[in-house]
């Protein structure tokens, strides 16, 4: 029989290790999340951020008024709308877009805010998904994430998120194109110097979907992380592949605790 | 502690060695340049200036670059103006070909490396940024930075 001490700092130490493997790897991670917390907003010029905080400037406004078009529009064969599921939007999904990318157990995946449009639409409306990037998707997509303007980036990982987290959390730092950079070469590294004329940002995504003005026009997170892709001289995921929804996974939690800007505006 | 010191006189001695040895390779000028031009025809300064301040080199993603005329340049790297006094052509050179032989965590692209490269898109795909003879001519316009 062990003498009491050491039963205790072996009870102790058990707990310790186990504690680890709960907490580890996200805790291990925490050093990489820049400090202090920055949103892409506050390196952008004083015009840009002007035409974001202004609603009647704000260009991404129009996405927003088309998504509460929709949201009221019966579709598919089901002849139901958003609202008949979801009622007002102002309530029901104020919050959600602070959550996301989440777990679906139905799906067996990681789902973001535009995945879970088209569930609802496939499994509820019985209606055909939407097409990534579409001028609908991108309408529904932004009004949802409008609702929670404001609200901070939860970024959780609970147990379910956690391979896609690792991943996403490896991607970022793996060199890949011609260029031979990493996410974290330019966003954790050199965040705040500049690339040409351009203040490099932390890159987050809590804007997203934001009116790039390089774009005419608004886009998903997604298109603007091909954007870097297409920068490095890398092979372009594409939309909804593994790879992008891990690091969106990735990004939620880098950038927990920042607030919703949707619809964001950025150059 | 139980180490008899004929055994540590021998640890002394590898690990001596392994410094003196070290201490060659960083001073050997063949591992901090590429003394051998790329090329037959010699780097032209005009030319190079082309290559480091367009879009073929794109330096001044990164670097502030004096004599290219721009207004707005990078500062990932270090300013560029009297590089030409501190380095030699060929510690140059090695520099553009692959800095990451220098330092492995360099952020700077390799302009004449194509192997170890991951996911290349299409397009760029087993081709270098820039083409030998643009690596002689940036270098020959880096040289007149004095
Ligand atoms: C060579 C530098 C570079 C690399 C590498 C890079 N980015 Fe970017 N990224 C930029 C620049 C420049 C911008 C535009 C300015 C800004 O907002 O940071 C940007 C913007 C972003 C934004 C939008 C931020 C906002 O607030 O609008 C996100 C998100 C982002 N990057 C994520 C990534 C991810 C993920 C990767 C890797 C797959 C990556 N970036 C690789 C340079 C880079
Ligand atoms: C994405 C950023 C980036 C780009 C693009 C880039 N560099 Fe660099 N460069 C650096 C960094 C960072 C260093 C510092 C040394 C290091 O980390 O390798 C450097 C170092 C250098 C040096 C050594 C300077 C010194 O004083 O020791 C030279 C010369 C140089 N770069 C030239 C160029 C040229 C020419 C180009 C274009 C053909 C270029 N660089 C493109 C980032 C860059």
């Amino acid at each position: 029989m062990l003498p009491r001490s050491l039963r205790h700092a072996c009870a102790l130490a058990c707990l310790f290790v186990w504690t680890c493997t709960q907490i580890g790897p996200v805790f291990a991670a925490d050093a990489e999340r820049p400090s202090p917390l920055r949103s892409g907003i506050e390196f952008t010029s004083a015009d840009v951020r002007s035409l974001q905080d202004d609603d009647f400037q704000n260009p991404g406004m129009l996405w927003v008024t088309r998504g509460e078009e929709l949201w009221r529009v019966a579709a598919g064969k089901s002849g139901k709308s958003c609202a008949d599921c979801h009622q007002r939007a102002e309530t029901s999904m104020k919050g959600v877009a602070a959550r996301y990318p989440v777990y679906d157990a139905a799906a067996g995946d990681v789902v973001n805010l535009e995945g879970r449009i088209n569930l609802c639409r496939t499994h509820r409306q019985a209606a055909k998904p939407l097409v990534y990037e579409s001028e609908n998707m991108l309408a529904l997509t932004t009004y949802v994430a409008h609702q929670s303007r404001g609200a901070r980036v939860e970024g959780a990982v609970p147990t379910e998120l956690r391979a896609s987290f690792e991943r996403g959390r490896e991607r970022y730092r793996k060199r890949i194109g011609q260029m031979d950079l990493a996410c974290t070469h330019c966003h954790q590294q050199n965040w705040g110097r500049t690339l040409l004329a351009q203040t490099i940002s932390q890159g987050h995504g809590n804007a997203y979907p934001a009116y790039r003005l390089e774009w005419q026009s608004l886009g998903s997170l997604q298109r603007r992380l091909r954007a870097c892709y297409f920068g490095v001289r890398a092979e372009m995921p594409p939309y909804q592949s593994p790879e992008l929804l891990d690091l969106e996974v990735y990004l939620a939690w880098r950038g927990r605790g920042l607030t919703i800007e949707t619809p964001g505006v950025r150059r | 502690m139980g180490r008899n010191p004929r055994s540590l006189r021998l640890v002394a001695a590898v690990a001596l060695a392994a410094i003196v040895a070290g201490c060659a390779a960083g001073v050997r000028s063949a591992s901090d340049a590429l003394d051998t031009a790329l090329t037959a025809t010699p780097g032209d300064s005009a030319r190079g200036r082309e290559v480091i301040a367009g879009r073929d080199g794109n330096c001044l993603l990164c670097h502030e670059v004096p004599r290219t005329g721009v207004r707005f340049m990078g500062n990932l790297g270090p300013p560029l103006a009297g590089v030409g006094a501190r380095l030699t052509p060929g510690q140059l050179r090695l520099r553009l070909v692959d800095s990451k032989r220098l330092n492995p965590e360099s952020i700077m692209p390799s302009y004449y490396r194509i192997e170890g490269l991951v996911q290349v898109a299409a397009a760029y795909r087993g081709k270098t940024v820039l083409s030998a003879q643009q690596i002689e001519d940036a270098v020959a316009f880096l040289v007149s930075l004095r």
